[in-house]
């Protein structure tokens, strides 16, 4: 689509093969490089066997999407050839195992070295054909192998990988790609890794979440780093427990977050209303997948929205953002629990597979939003839930010689003491909600615009982005995307939309769940683009499905 | 404008709304003798009390300590997160015995194993006070409730055994009709280092009044109980399933030893980091 230099290539086998290491390696290798790398991850949900890839896309622009179309497939079974040899473009290659004898019939150029053997002869595990199979890649992509070691010796760590990978290469051949090398490494992050570091950096204290897929992976890196973030990482018994121990923590002056996916949430949901009542900073993150119920655990949906954006019972402030890349993911994470402890209410940040489990290669800003509030300055007896003009009373944590601190699920007075007085509930429900324009004004501006005087405008919001940005740039397309979804940033969007002929929401789910709330704001959107299949949009897919409207 | 009642340094001003016989008024003065050991010391500002939903939870708005008003079901997972930001604090949880049996069971199970530093109090009077009489786990069998008219038709639950089993490091059982048992109870559950529970019966005089039924069996168990001795404790257990039929109901402490707490093992200390360090380290 540019015509500077871009390269993709797919990994295929079956899960247990080593894919998805492989793939990470190899964009690691490649940002260490100095290009722009991302990684897609497409895994059944299974242990051992089925057919996993990956799609490891590089180039000299800023990409936070794949194409369908790759130059290279490495195919550690035959499976993947067959699956996926329409991928290749002219003059693609397929590089795989001599032992596949698939790969005598196929009508794609090939290479074929012996993985297995080398990985017998050296009697190393069969899973170390990954690291054959990327010598093989690095050679032909006419890398030196002085690059690999260093980046095997440093991310797999084991002799043994790189005698596998030393082997490989020799008995690999170069290819014709000229692959370009800047001089400056690109810094690289999966979504939840950014999701994670971006809790950390703004204060985060206390992490608590039971494995669910896609939100795993923040409870893997944040308790394999824990020590050197300072963070308890805790796995609880189950959701319901991870949220309120959240909450438990913030009320005694941890910042607390918790992560999950829709079904998880939907334990959670009766502590989202406890904290809205009792006035709790909590972050939830949400990683959507396809539901309903269990519905496709390893694939990605943006199905969620209407039920983050109401989900709990009563009425109470609450904050809804929407990153789009790993960048937005930590700066948005931060913001995320500055907003929730200087309003003292629950946010939420949605993600979903494709934004939480895809590699990006982006910088992290040098500025990012921290823990700040409203701290009580002694003095009168203490009252936790004491009015004031902007709703947010001044914060205590018990353990304080001067301060009983008493928070609560029930309706109560200034103190914290339960009340069913018709006077006092209603001030303190206006109280509450009066938080709501505070977060309106700072949140208002969340609303990321390229190409503002483009006649037709793309709407999307999250993962959607990455495609998203490449279709804009290329077709001449305004883009505009909400980051965040509550408080809706109405005037925002009125302005950004302003003079659009055309208004085209593009989304992954079935219903149309950005557009009904667009509508129901009062925009007008004329065309909808859904996908609803698990499988997130590429570059090339939602190209047609534009192109196809235009 | 302050949150204290007049002439008692330990109330607020909220007015009490349980039942007049209510088996609440023995645990509330129990708890504030304990609490009133605190303030002695001037230790009152590091204690904490977390409540479920129930006429039990009543209690922390009526004593001027720091408190938190969960939800049915919870008051484990937010007395452990309280524990998780500040382990200095002596958190003493309450809950209905439908809240910790019923509505909560998964998080007492775990309180247990992991031997989280605190402290709770079941205000277990076998029958669900607010919601005005039905039946709980811990109702004896055939308890005419209104959700099951002709009989609960099941048996009910052992907690002390369901405590034991679970791994639970300080198990008792207390009454409210034994006031002062019930605070040296309290007193020496507080001080356990690890989890501490205690089933506490108490009577509900409005839906199940089972003040002469205790108070005919209930017997102190002996001081030389062997606290260590796992069996010795499951046997003392056995003596009443929580029927209506008992020759004695013991009371005091069935089982005591000492474990790592969760929050020795598990805790690290919280500090700062260097984001940039860490993704040079890390992301590049």
């Amino acid at each position: 689509m540019k015509n500077s230099f871009e390269f993709s290539v797919l990994f295929g086998g079956k899960a247990g093969d080593g894919i998805r290491q492989l793939g990470i390696l190899w964009a690691k290798l490649l940002c260490r490089r100095g290009l722009k790398t991302f990684l897609y991850d497409d895994y059944p949900s299974l242990i051992r066997g089925g057919h996993n890839f990956s799609i490891v896309r590089a180039a000299e622009f800023p990409i936070s999407a794949h194409r369908d179309q790759v130059n290279v497939i490495v195919a550690l079974n035959e499976e993947t050839i067959r699956r996926h040899q329409q991928r290749l473009s002219e003059n693609g290659v397929v590089l795989c195992d001599q032992e596949i004898p698939e790969a005598q019939k196929a009508p794609s150029a090939q290479i074929t070295v012996p993985w297995a053997q080398i990985v017998k002869e050296l009697s190393a595990p069969k899973i170390m054909r990954n690291t054959a199979a990327l010598a093989s890649l690095v050679r032909f992509c006419q890398i030196p192998w002085e690059e690999l070691a260093q980046t095997l010796r440093e991310l797999a760590k084991t002799e043994l990988n790189l005698s596998v990978a030393q082997k490989s290469y020799e008995l690999s051949e170069k290819g014709h790609v000229d692959f370009p090398s800047k001089d400056k490494n690109q810094a690289f992050f999966f979504g939840n890794e950014a999701i994670a570091l971006g809790a950390a950096a703004a204060g985060l204290k206390v992490f608590l979440a039971y494995p669910m897929t896609p939100a795993s992976s923040i409870l893997h890196y944040l308790a394999a780093h824990r020590e050197r973030l300072g963070i308890n990482v805790i796995h609880p018994e189950n959701e319901i427990a991870a949220v309120l121990a959240a909450i438990g923590a913030a009320y005694a002056g941890s910042p607390a977050m918790t992560a999950t996916s829709g079904g998880g949430f939907a334990l959670m949901v009766e502590a989202l209303s406890l904290a809205g009542q009792a006035e709790i900073p909590l972050v939830i993150v949400e990683c959507q997948r396809p539901g309903p119920s269990t519905g496709v655990p390893t694939y990605t949906m943006q199905g969620d929205l209407e039920f983050v954006l109401t989900a709990g019972h009563g009425e109470f402030p609450r904050v809804v953002l929407a990153p789009g890349d790993a960048q937005e993911a930590f700066e948005l994470t931060a913001e995320a629990l500055r907003l929730a402890w200087r309003y003292q209410t629950p946010v939420l940040v949605l993600s979903d597979k494709h934004l939480s489990e895809s590699l990006f290669s982006q910088n992290l800003p040098q500025q990012f939003a921290r823990v700040e509030y409203k701290a009580w300055s002694g003095g009168q007896t203490y009252a936790r839930y004491a009015f004031s003009e902007d709703g947010v009373s001044p914060l205590a944590f018990p353990g304080r010689k001067d301060a009983i601190v008493k928070a609560t699920s029930y309706e109560h007075d200034p103190f914290g003491l339960t009340t069913e007085e018709p006077t006092q509930i209603a001030r303190m429900q206006e109280k509450r909600l009066r938080k709501e324009e505070g977060l309106k004004r700072e949140t208002e501006k969340m609303v990321g615009v390229f190409n503002r005087d483009a006649p037709v405008a793309l709407l999307c919001f999250g993962s959607t982005k990455g495609a998203a940005v490449e279709i804009a740039e290329r077709l001449g397309l305004r883009l505009v995307r909400p980051l965040v979804l509550r408080p809706f940033p109405t005037q925002t969007l009125q302005k950004a939309l302003k003079g659009a002929d055309r208004i085209i929401v593009c989304e992954t789910n079935a219903t149309g769940q950005l557009a009904k709330l667009l509508a129901f704001h009062g925009f007008r959107v004329d065309q909808k683009i859904l996908k609803y299949n698990g499988r997130p949009f590429s570059v090339d897919e939602l190209y047609e499905r534009v192109k196809e409207l235009l | 404008m302050n949150i204290f009642a007049k002439n008692d340094p330990l109330a607020t001003y909220a007015g009490n709304t349980w039942c007049p016989g209510c088996g609440n008024f023995g645990l509330l003065t129990a708890v504030k003798s304990v609490l009133k050991k605190f303030k002695e010391t001037g230790r009152l500002h590091e204690t904490l009390l977390v409540s479920g939903i129930g006429c039990h939870a009543k209690i922390v708005d009526y004593l001027a300590v720091n408190s938190f008003y969960s939800i049915h079901g919870r008051v484990l997972p937010v007395a452990w997160g309280i524990k998780m930001a500040n382990p200095t604090l002596t958190v003493i949880g309450h809950a209905g015995d439908g809240d910790a049996y019923g509505e909560g069971i998964s998080h007492l199970i775990f309180a247990a194993k992991r031997n989280t530093d605190l402290t709770l109090l079941v205000h277990n009077n076998r029958v669900y006070g607010l919601t005005t009489g039905q039946f709980t786990p811990t109702s004896p069998k055939g308890f005419p409730g209104r959700s099951t008219p002709s009989g609960s038709p099941e048996e009910p639950l052992n907690p002390i055994k369901l405590a034991l089993a679970s791994g639970a490091t300080f198990v008792a059982r207390g009454y409210v009709g034994k006031v002062k048992h019930l605070t040296n109870l309290i007193w020496e559950a507080v001080k356990h280092r690890g989890f501490s529970f205690i089933d506490v019966l108490q009577p509900c005089y409005t839906f199940f009044n089972t003040y002469s039924f205790y108070n005919e069996r209930v017997v102190e168990i002996p001081s030389d109980h062997p606290y260590e001795d796992l069996e010795a404790a499951f046997k003392l257990a056995e003596k009443w399933d929580y029927s209506s039929q008992a020759e004695e109901i013991p009371i005091g402490i069935f089982y005591k030893v000492k474990r790592p707490t969760f929050e020795e093992e598990a805790l690290i200390e919280t500090r700062d980091f260097d984001l940039f360090e860490h993704i040079r380290k890390f992301h590049q």
